[in-house]
């Protein structure tokens, strides 16, 4: 005889794991298209709006002591890995890009340091698309 | 608008930005993130500081 409990249980129990399944595609996008994002999707709060913060304020102090934001380039090995850092901000780096901010400034020797800001700010934020991916799929809590 | 920080200053607020990013996405409970994140923060600026003197040394 089939159990009612579980019977019903089965369709709820498969939306979830719909809702689950979407979660693992739409986290990491969201994550990266704006740093915190996909932790905030996903209920926790106060762990998406710290990243945020921080990677936030990494990115526009960067660009705020001048520093460089790379465009897509095929030359130096080291300014492709700069581009390729940059790129992990989404929309911040897009942005920066249409506003022509992050020219740099060769004769300040803080601007070398805020351009390792914004490099590192998008390589953070790759670490929280993992973080948030793993709370996706339940490997995290 | 520009900004102008000490090389100080811009190691201390790098640290306070990775450490947060390190504590929220290398541990699993609240209590853990913070001290990850407290243990990060103290090791990025011991690093500077022994660092620091190891430059003053050399050049000394």
């Amino acid at each position: 005889m089939a159990n009612p409990q579980s019977s019903a249980a089965l369709p709820r129990n498969s939306k979830a794991a719909q809702q689950t399944n979407s979660m693992t595609m739409i986290a990491p996008i969201a994550a990266w298209l704006l740093p915190g994002l996909g932790h905030i999707i996903q209920r926790r709060y106060v762990r998406g709006l710290l990243l945020m913060a921080s990677i936030f304020t990494m990115f526009f102090v960067g660009l705020g002591m001048q520093g460089k934001v790379y465009s897509f380039n095929t030359g130096d090995l080291l300014d492709i890995l700069g581009f390729v850092g940059d790129v992990g901000t989404g929309l911040l780096y897009i942005a920066a890009r249409a506003m022509d901010w992050g020219i740099g400034n060769i004769h300040r020797a803080v601007a070398d340091y805020g351009t390792k800001y914004i490099v590192v700010a998008g390589l953070l934020n790759v670490i929280a698309i993992v973080d948030a991916h793993h709370i996706a799929i339940g490997k995290k809590p | 608008m520009t900004i102008e920080l000490s090389h100080f200053n811009a190691a201390l607020l790098f640290a306070l930005c990775a450490s947060v990013v390190f504590g929220i996405t290398q541990r699993n409970a609240a209590r853990d993130m913070l001290r990850y994140g407290a243990y990060c923060f103290c090791m990025f600026i011991g690093g500077v500081i022994v660092a620091a003197w190891v430059m003053w040394a050399i050049k000394h």
